[in-house]
C-alpha cells in the first residue's frame, strides 16, 4: 500500500532527535506494549508481516505523531479484534474505566511459568523466515535489474523510492517468506531475496544526489525485472 | 481483502500518556483473562531487553573480530553463525549480515518501512532510529544527516552505503578498530564499541576519551 509508513526519501520531517542516555523503556506501558507482540504471535494471531501491515493501517496522522510502541498496540488491537479475541466495545469501556481509576489493579490471575519459559525461548531462538528455495534464482550477482513499478494496494516491502529504479544485484540470498503473500494472510510463498545496489544519482537524480553514495535494498524476486 | 482498511483517526490530537497507559492496561487485562498474557511474562520480557540483551553483546562480537582474523572472516561470511559461537543470537537476528567499514567505505543501517534492527546484538532500537526523521532522510541525504544530526563527517572520497533493512536480513556494522589500541585486551576494546558505531552513525570511542 502507498502508506505514510513508506518514509524513504520523504522531506520535511525535521532533524533527528537523539535522546542522550535513552532508557530501554520510557514508561511502564511500553513494557506491556512490547510483550503484546510475542505473546499474541505465539497464539497465531498474526505473523510478523501481518503485524507490520496492521501498523501500516493506522491513520497516517496517528502514525506520524504517536509514540512508537503505540503502533504495536494498534496492530495487536487490529488482529485480536478481527480474531474475535478482543471485543472493541469492551476494550473502550475498560479503557475509560482505567482512565478514571488508574490505580485499579489488573485482574488476579495464575502466573503460568510455562509462558515465561516460552517467551525466553522465543527471544533466544526466534524463528527464521528463510525457507527451502522452490526454484533456482533467476538473477545472479552483477545483473542489472529494475524494480517493477507496480503499486500494490496491500502489504508490500517494495518501497516507493526504489520502484521503477535500476540497480545491480549485489548478493543472492536463499528464499524467504514473501511478505506480499504472508503479510496479506495468503501463505508463505517463499521467494529468493536479492540485495540490490542503487546509485544515489539513480534514486534522486544527478542534481540532488550526494556524491559517492549508494543504497542497498533487499528485494524478493517478483519485485525485479531484467534491465 | 484487496482494499486497505485505514482505521479512522481516533484522535484529533495525539493521545496523552495517561490515555495510552489506560488503553494498554485495558488490553492487558482482557488478554490476561484470556490466558494470553501474564504480568510475569511482561516483566521477564522487559527485564531481558533492559539487562541482558543490548549493545554490549554486539561490542563483544566486534572486539573479537578486531583481535581474531579468522573469526572476522566467519563473521563477514555468516554473521548469525559466528555470533552463535559466542552464544549470541535469537529473535530479530536469525539471519544477520555484518558489513565492514574500511578506509574507503562507510556503512549505515536503516529500516525505511518500519524499524527492523538486529536485536540480539544491539538490543531494542533507540527512538530516533524508529522515528520518521531518520528513516526518511538517511537514504536521501546520508552525508548531511551524519554530519548535521550525528556530528560524523564522512569525506566525499569515502563511499557511503546505506543498508535499508527491507527483508528479514538484519544488517549491522563492523566499525574500524581505532588507532593506538594495540595493547588493549578484548574486553577493553569492547568498551570502545558504541551502539552508534554498529548502526553506522558514529565511530568507536578512542582510548582515553
Amino acid at each position: 500500500m502507498n502508506g505514510v509508513h513508506d518514509l524513504g526519501g520523504t522531506d520535511g520531517l525535521g532533524p533527528v532527535v537523539v535522546e542522550q542516555d535513552e532508557p530501554v523503556w520510557h514508561a511502564d506501558w511500553e513494557k506491556v506494549a512490547f510483550a503484546l507482540f510475542p505473546t499474541n504471535f505465539v497464539k497465531g494471531h498474526f505473523n510478523v508481516d501481518m503485524f507490520r501491515y496492521g501498523i501500516e493501517q493506522m491513520h497516517p496522522a496517528d502514525y506520524l505523531t504517536s509514540p512508537y510502541y503505540e503502533h504495536w498496540v494498534h496492530a495487536v488491537e487490529h488482529y485480536t479484534s478481527r480474531a474475535g479475541v478482543i471485543d472493541p466495545a469492551e476494550l473502550d469501556r475498560r479503557t475509560r474505566h482505567y482512565l478514571e481509576h488508574p490505580d485499579e489493579p489488573l485482574p488476579e490471575h495464575e502466573q503460568q511459568p510455562e509462558l515465561v519459559t516460552l517467551m525466553e525461548a522465543v527471544v533466544r531462538h526466534g524463528g527464521s523466515a528463510r525457507r527451502e528455495s522452490p526454484a533456482t534464482p533467476k538473477f545472479a550477482v552483477g545483473d542489472r535489474v529494475r524494480v517493477a513499478a507496480d503499486h500494490p494496494l496491500e502489504h508490500t516491502r517494495r518501497a516507493r523510492y526504489i520502484r521503477g529504479r535500476t540497480g545491480v544485484i549485489e548478493s543472492v540470498h536463499d528464499a524467504f517468506i514473501y511478505p506480499d503473500s504472508a503479510g496479506n494472510g495468503r501463505g508463505e510463498d517463499p521467494q529468493p531475496v536479492y540485495t540490490v545496489r542503487f546509485e544515489a544519482t539513480e534514486l534522486w537524480g544527478p542534481q540532488v544526489a550526494e556524491p559517492n553514495s549508494f543504497v542497498h535494498f533487499d528485494a524478493w524476486e517478483p519485485y525485479l525485472q531484467s534491465a | 481483502m484487496t482494499r486497505t482498511e485505514i482505521t479512522p483517526s481516533p484522535t484529533v490530537t495525539p493521545r496523552s500518556e495517561e490515555q495510552i497507559a489506560a488503553r494498554v492496561k485495558a488490553l492487558e487485562a482482557m488478554l490476561i483473562e484470556k490466558g494470553i498474557m501474564t504480568t510475569d511474562a511482561v516483566d521477564r520480557l522487559a527485564e531481558i531487553y533492559e539487562n541482558e540483551v543490548g549493545p554490549q553483546l554486539g561490542a563483544k562480537v566486534v572486539a573479537k573480530a578486531w583481535t581474531d582474523p579468522a573469526f572476522r572472516e566467519r563473521l563477514l561470511a555468516d554473521a548469525s553463525a559466528a555470533c552463535a559461537e559466542l552464544e549470541i543470537g535469537g529473535l530479530q537476528g536469525e539471519d544477520m549480515v555484518v558489513v565492514e567499514n574500511t578506509d574507503t567505505v562507510h556503512n549505515t543501517i536503516v529500516c525505511t518501512l518500519c524499524s527492523c534492527y538486529p536485536w540480539p546484538v544491539l538490543g531494542l532500537p533507540p527512538n530516533w532510529y524508529k522515528a520518521p526523521a531518520y528513516r526518511s532522510r538517511i537514504v536521501r541525504q546520508p552525508r548531511a544527516v551524519l554530519r548535521e544530526d550525528f556530528g560524523l563527517d564522512v569525506p566525499d572520497s569515502v563511499e557511503i552505503r546505506v543498508w535499508d533493512s527491507s527483508s528479514e536480513l538484519r544488517y549491522w556494522v563492523l566499525p574500524q578498530r581505532p588507532a593506538d589500541t594495540e595493547g588493549l585486551s578484548e574486553e577493553e576494546l569492547a568498551g570502545l564499541v558504541t551502539r552508534d558505531a554498529m548502526i553506522g552513525v558514529g565511530q568507536p570511542l578512542h582510548p582515553g576519551r
